[in-house]
């Protein structure tokens, strides 16, 4: 039988968690910057699935599935965030958002 | 080149382009639509990797729920193409090289680690019928605080969701 190797899991994995680092930091928009976030967020759950396949244990899915969850709240909350700020700034340029900047 | 390597290196190239697409777009609806390619191609990975109960929670949870969120959260703040500003000095010089460094070095980390060089070799005993239900063992028996503490954040966050974004009277 021929499977991938682990090692090819993880390093996409790391490719694409660097990938979301660059966006994260890169991206001028709030919204984009969530999904940087959710996208760094996929590249661990991916090296979380891969390594309980190593293992052959369960556990790593389980934990998975508590990502997927902070994840969706984390979502909701943070566009919640990024609707009042756009009401109340009229902007959604990390730029001009600077009032916690000094 | 067996089938397993050709669909893993279909949708990996399919899941960094995507990537690549969320930073490269200039307009927010582009990257989450690249986004939802992203998460696609990760829950056939995750087929690849036995995980089919993971596979079927990526595609109803992240690209479907979580995915409308954004799109309903971009048009309904009508958000267009965004304005590049330009970078430090410093950013402009240091960034792409250490960016680069640390892919690298994770890379390099991730395929040569102990764990890294185990091969999955024939969990075919993991067999596909069986996953599902002793992953849910696992998750109502050994993480079932876990879980109902994650039933508090849930409505935590639907607390928090209908606070912010309500308008002030």
């Amino acid at each position: 039988m021929n499977v991938v190797p682990i090692s090819y899991y993880l390093v996409l994995s790391a490719i694409l968690f660097g990938l979301g680092v660059v966006a994260f930091v890169f991206k001028r928009n709030i919204i984009t910057i969530f999904m940087a976030i959710e996208l760094m967020l996929n590249a661990v759950n991916l090296a979380f699935v891969a390594f309980a396949r190593a293992h052959n244990q369960l556990d790593g899915l389980v934990f998975v599935f508590f990502v997927i969850v902070v994840a969706a709240a984390e979502a909701a909350v943070g566009l919640a965030i990024a609707i009042t700020v756009y009401q109340n700034r009229r902007t959604l340029n990390i730029e001009q958002i600077n009032l916690l900047k000094f | 080149m067996s089938l397993p390597f050709i669909l893993f290196f279909v949708c990996a190239l399919i899941a960094v382009g995507g990537a690549l697409m969320l930073i490269l777009a200039r307009e927010p609806i582009h990257s989450a639509l690249s986004l939802v390619l992203v998460m696609i191609s990760l829950a056939v990975l995750y087929l690849l990797l036995g995980a089919e109960f993971i596979a079927a929670v990526q595609i109803i949870v992240y690209a479907g729920a979580i995915m409308v969120l954004f799109v309903f959260v971009i048009m309904l703040l009508n958000a267009g193409v965004e304005e590049r500003t330009d970078f430090s000095k410093l950013a402009k010089y240091a960034g792409l090289p250490l960016g680069m460094f640390l892919l690298l070095e994770l890379a390099h980390w991730m395929a040569h680690s102990v764990i890294g060089r185990t091969i999955a070799n024939g969990s075919e005993a993991a067999n596909t019928a069986a996953s599902t239900r002793e992953l849910s063992t696992q998750l109502f028996q050994k993480y079932l605080f876990p879980f109902e503490a994650t039933s508090i954040l849930i409505l935590i966050a639907i607390l928090g969701a209908l606070v912010l974004a309500k308008k002030d009277e």
